[in-house]
């Protein structure tokens, strides 16, 4: 009796830490999981990177292209000499810092937004999984909130609270909660029938005991990989309301506001519409990249099924 | 057949009420005085009053809700703060350029998609499935309006082969409409081309090694015979399964698109109410476009039943 237990545990374990290795070992997670590590690393050290604070501007160097040298006015009243790598904007404030400082903000919000998002989706899934009585009401609102196309979802939101960072973040997260609630109830329903959980069942292992060490890790591999993809469209998300000019302020530094602020000259000055696109393109492919890398290696079924 | 229609029919119902509280609810539960933003920055107390008291905002949650319903139920979405006209007419006139941008993307998209991800799947593993499973990924990732950008500049600016922006009625002439459509549909298809192709790719996949593939050819069939009457017929459920639930993209990237591009249609209505902060036409728009999709995929559903003759309900 004992000894089955063990082999029972064992090989659950063996299975488990050969698909997080098979997903380091994976070519499309470590080049999406590199360009990312990079994106992080240039948003910490935003301010080493010959950067000017964002917010400042300077009128006489105003529409500079990428890679001319001007003068710009720091917060001390002092003027100094400084190129211009991605040209500058039409207030005369740096293109560049802007969108390296601009990184920080998208990161954030995508990260954040994904895990509100997966709380929120755990929390209800869980419960709409085990309490009968809630399923059919929760599963109802998922349904009716799925039917609202997010973006619209998030723009209203926004629009009400007035815009924060806070409230973008939160705006963005709430309409991927369905997705999630719904994948972690179908989880929770299907792992119920596994064999290893009856044979838990079978073998008197309590239900808290069942829930974490059996359940649980069991709905990591598919939730990491939906909370890649959550992190992708929510910094989509983030930039389209920006763009719009819906989301933050249009000073903070956010690739979305530093092209709607660059889309009225955009005929004469593109670069400044290009290089936060190049960079909002870059990040949302990466994360995608390490995303389908980590759904082909962690998560064998939802694979195949696309 | 009719008793499928009738229960899908049915059940169409609790999800548009659902819609309809939620929507109600996301506009009236959040902090924010619609009575106070009519009124101006300049009204008195008593004058916001009169206002809420007119439209009915002094009264209880549940009556109001009641009484916004009714008036939903006969096709009234209220009066447009900001454009002081109803907001039905107000959609309805917003209507065509959104309505022509969706279809013309649908139909560009699956024209290009379908094929491509049929050919991929005949010949998977090859230098061409691969080049297109890479640039479904980039479809994926290049947000709609950097795309956008590029293709205006591209397209217009450096070949000038189309407008930069604008829109033409139908009723302008065939012509001018289709030049002022073609990079905002161009625009918005990429990423439905992506989404299609690769679901087009895997269930043609997953038919091709099907047992009825090895028959057909094994009785001489061609094989562009034996992969679209055969291979591709039987993986129209997902793929026409996907065209329904990217609705839901589409939605977001005419919002979007119709920025970009200055074409006066709902999305840049919904744009233009929420910087106004015009509630009942953002509450109607979104409704609007919720209902669609709930119905677009209504007819999807339905459209199972045809496609697939294995389907009986």
């Amino acid at each position: 009796m004992q000894r089955e237990t063990l082999s029972v545990e064992a090989t659950a374990l063996r299975r488990r830490e050969s698909a997080w290795q098979r997903a380091r070992r994976n070519a499309s997670v470590r080049f999406g999981g590199a360009v990312l590590a990079a994106l992080v690393a240039v948003a910490l050290c935003a301010p080493w990177l010959g950067t000017v604070d964002p917010s400042l501007f300077d009128a006489a160097s105003r529409d500079l292209k990428p890679g001319m040298s001007g003068e710009i006015m720091t917060l001390e009243g002092e003027l100094v000499r400084h190129t211009f790598l991605m040209g500058s904007d039409s207030f005369g404030r740096d293109v560049y810092s802007r969108v390296i400082y601009g990184t920080r903000i998208s990161l954030l919000v995508g990260l954040l937004s994904a895990l509100i998002a997966l709380a929120a989706g755990i929390l209800l899934g869980l419960l709409s999984g085990y309490v009968r009585a809630l399923d059919g009401v929760l599963m109802r609102v998922m349904d009716g909130v799925m039917a609202i196309p997010a973006i619209l979802i998030a723009i209203a939101l926004v629009a009400m609270w007035r815009a924060s960072l806070l409230t973008v973040i939160v705006a963005i997260a709430i309409p991927e909660v369905p997705r999630v609630a719904r994948l972690v109830r179908s989880l929770v329903l299907t792992i119920r029938e596994e064999p290893y959980v009856e044979a838990a069942i079978a073998l008197g292992t309590p239900a808290w005991k069942i829930m974490f060490a059996h359940i649980l890790p069991n709905t990591l591999a598919p939730l990491v990989v939906q909370g890649t993809f959550l992190c992708a469209s929510a910094i989509l998300l983030e930039a389209i309301l920006s763009f719009l000019g819906v989301g933050l302020p249009p000073d903070v530094p956010t690739w979305g506001n530093i092209m709607a602020e660059g889309r009225v000259q955009f005929v004469e000055h593109p670069h400044n519409v290009f290089f936060p696109g190049l960079f909002l393109t870059l990040t949302v492919l990466a994360i995608n990249i390490l995303g389908d890398g980590l759904r082909d290696t962690l998560d064998p079924k939802m694979a195949k099924r696309l | 057949m009719i008793a499928y229609l009738a229960r899908r029919l049915l059940a169409t119902i609790p999800v548009l009420a659902v819609v309809a509280v939620l929507v109600f609810l996301l506009l009236r539960l959040t902090p924010g005085d619609p009575a106070a933003i009519l009124a101006g920055e300049a009204a008195s107390p008593q004058q916001i009053e009169r206002i809420r008291a007119h439209l009915g905002l002094d009264r209880p949650i549940p009556v109001q809700f009641a009484i916004w319903a009714g008036r939903l139920l006969q096709g009234d979405l209220g009066e447009s703060f900001y454009y002081k006209q109803s907001v039905a007419s107000l959609i309805a006139h917003r209507l065509e350029p959104t309505l022509a941008l969706a279809t013309l993307t649908i139909v560009l998209a699956v024209a290009v998609a379908v094929p491509l991800g049929v050919l991929a799947a005949w010949r998977s593993g090859g230098a061409f499935d691969r080049a297109l499973m890479a640039f479904s990924v980039l479809g994926f990732s290049v947000p709609v309006f950097v795309l956008a950008y590029a293709l205006i500049w591209l397209l217009s600016l450096r070949l000038g082969w189309l407008p930069v922006q604008g829109y033409r009625r139908l009723a302008e002439g065939l012509g001018p409409f289709l030049q002022h459509l073609a990079l905002p549909a161009l625009t918005l298809a990429v990423i439905y081309v992506a989404l299609i192709a690769r679901v087009t790719r895997a269930s043609v996949l997953e038919a091709l090694g099907e047992d009825y593939i090895r028959t057909a050819r094994a009785k001489g069939l061609g094989e562009l015979r034996v992969v679209v009457r055969h291979a591709l017929a039987n993986a129209a459920v997902p793929i026409v399964t996907v065209i329904g639930i990217g609705i839901a993209l589409l939605i977001g990237g005419v919002v979007v698109t119709e920025s970009v591009y200055a074409i006066p249609g709902l999305g840049r209505l919904t744009v233009d109410a929420v910087l106004a902060r015009d509630f009942p036409t953002i509450q109607g728009v979104i409704l609007f476009f919720s209902f669609a999709y709930v119905l677009v995929n209504l007819v999807v559903d339905i459209a199972y039943v045809l496609l697939d003759p294995r389907i009986r309900y």
